[in-house]
């Protein structure tokens, strides 16, 4: 698993990512009530505000970890965005992308170096 | 952090766990362990203990309670001097451009008026209270005692556990109970949609009297977080979001709390700060209105969201002004002002969310049963 500093974790599936936030992070968000999530086939620039999220208290972007192409989208998520807080590494994943620069995960932490970064 | 002011319960928020806050200058919690949603629910389903010591209890006293009555009634277009001893009333103070200055609960305790204001408003209140009313009338902050809403079906047992005299009184009575050797000034109100009380205790016996309460299985502490869901399901307005200076208790569709006797051709009509353009419209009625709204689909509308007549183009014809998820509801719901050839309950208008149109209905609030003992 590769972890970004907004709190998302990406995990390699076959040619693609699957990524999701950390449990950290819906701890601290609080309960999910609210996901919108991209479109299958849009391509993605990092940073690119792809998914909304609200919890209970607020609404936050969340951003796209690296370039590529988003292959698959969670819907059940949609239907159930309180997934992410119960299993926010599995049921609740957010979506898949096929990364056009693969070098991006290179820069990113492990999870030592998440942990670490949390405290 | 050193700035915010604590209440008597600070210690116990602690030691369970809250995530505190700043909150109106106070250091409250903003949920416990438990979370937002469930103790939203757990509120409904059961009981829930609420820390609301930081909003301001203060006394109006005169030679007899008609004085003091009179006297708030020059200040607050409600009917206090005929409320009975023993009962509670919903009222605001209103500003001379017909406006709201801050809403408060007032309760006719025999000898004199007490007064709950909201915490951010307190200090503007009693110092509005102090030049308006003294020297003929005292208007005294009563700083030492907390305050604790509980509230929940459950309620009634839990506290009657205490003092079974808490299971006689109806909606909107207040008395004095005895909580475990304490002489507690209770009302049976609340502002979640829930039956339940809220409970003015000296500060020195908050923590015993909340660990009494808390001691019933069946109730749990519960944060501001849950208290704005709560009481956003109930169609309650919030001080400063809902309502304000700028709106009048027409336009925040607060008519229900001025009785006959305050209005046009009522024995003491008017006589309040902006008598002049709330009698008019209350004759005419307002350009615009606070409605209920609810938002079709998942996403909730929170406060800010413009709000629109139709799916594309035109101007805004008002704004969102309280809204989130309703966990009782099971889907987002708002409140706010729309001009008023759009208050129709049924209407569809449009709030832009992340630059789209989004439908949303208007509604009868509340948007969850009131559950009242009346």
């Amino acid at each position: 698993m590769k972890y970004t500093e907004e709190h998302e974790w990406l995990r390699a599936e076959d040619d693609v990512y699957v990524v999701g936030i950390t449990e950290h992070a819906t701890t601290q968000l609080g309960d999910l009530v609210f996901v919108e999530l991209p479109e299958v086939g849009d391509t993605v620039v990092k940073d690119d505000e792809i998914v909304v999220i609200e919890s209970v208290k607020a609404a936050s972007d969340i951003l796209a970890p690296i370039d590529g192409e988003i292959t698959e989208v969670n819907t059940a998520l949609v239907d159930d965005p309180s997934l992410a807080n119960s299993d926010a590494v599995g049921a609740g994943w957010f979506f898949k992308i096929r990364p056009s620069d693969p070098a991006q995960l290179d820069a990113m932490m492990d999870e030592a170096a998440y942990n670490a970064m949390i405290g | 952090m050193s700035d915010l002011k604590t209440t008597p319960l600070h210690a116990l928020h602690l030691a369970n766990g809250a995530k505190m806050v700043p909150f109106a200058g106070y250091d409250m919690p903003v949920q416990y362990p438990l979370g937002v949603m469930k103790e939203h629910l757990h509120t409904r389903a059961k009981a829930g203990l609420f820390d609301v010591s930081h909003m301001g209890q203060v006394s109006v006293r005169g030679p007899r309670y008609a004085d003091a009555a009179r006297g708030l009634e020059a200040l607050v277009p409600v009917d206090i001097l005929g409320l009975a001893e023993g009962r509670q009333r919903y009222g605001f103070f209103t500003n001379d451009a017909g406006g709201i200055y801050d809403d408060l609960m007032l309760a006719n305790r025999g000898d004199h008026i007490f007064v709950v204001v909201n915490a951010a408003c307190k200090a503007a209140d009693i110092a509005r209270m102090k030049a308006a009313l003294e020297p003929g009338l005292t208007v005294t902050e009563i700083a030492d005692r907390a305050l604790l809403a509980l509230q929940g079906p459950m309620a009634q047992d839990v506290l009657a556990a205490l003092d079974p005299r808490a299971a006689a009184m109806t909606f909107m009575d207040v008395a004095t109970l005895d909580l475990n050797g304490v002489a507690a000034w209770v009302s049976r109100s609340g502002y979640t949609g829930e039956d339940g009380y809220e409970i003015s205790v000296p500060a020195a016996a908050a923590e015993d009297i909340a660990g009494a309460l808390l001691a019933h299985p069946d109730v749990e502490l519960i944060g501001l977080g849950a208290r704005d869901s709560l009481r956003l399901e109930a169609g309650l307005c919030l001080y400063g979001h809902d309502i304000d200076a700028g709106t009048s208790p027409v336009e925040g569709a607060l008519t229900w709390a001025i009785q006959k006797v305050r209005r046009a051709g009522g024995d003491r009509a008017g006589g309040f700060p902006g008598a002049v353009r709330i009698l008019e419209q209350l004759a005419n009625g307002a350009t615009r209105k606070r409605v209920g709204l609810l938002p079709e689909g998942r996403a909730p509308m929170r406060a800010g969201v413009p709000l629109f007549a139709g799916a594309d183009g035109g101007d805004p014809i008002g704004a969102v002004t309280s809204g989130g998820f309703g966990p009782t509801v099971g889907g987002p719901v708002a409140m706010g002002y729309v001009a008023a050839d759009h208050t129709t309950i049924g209407q569809t208008i449009y709030g832009e969310l992340r630059g789209k149109r989004q439908p949303l209905t208007v509604t009868k609030m509340p948007f969850t049963p009131a559950n009242f003992k009346r």
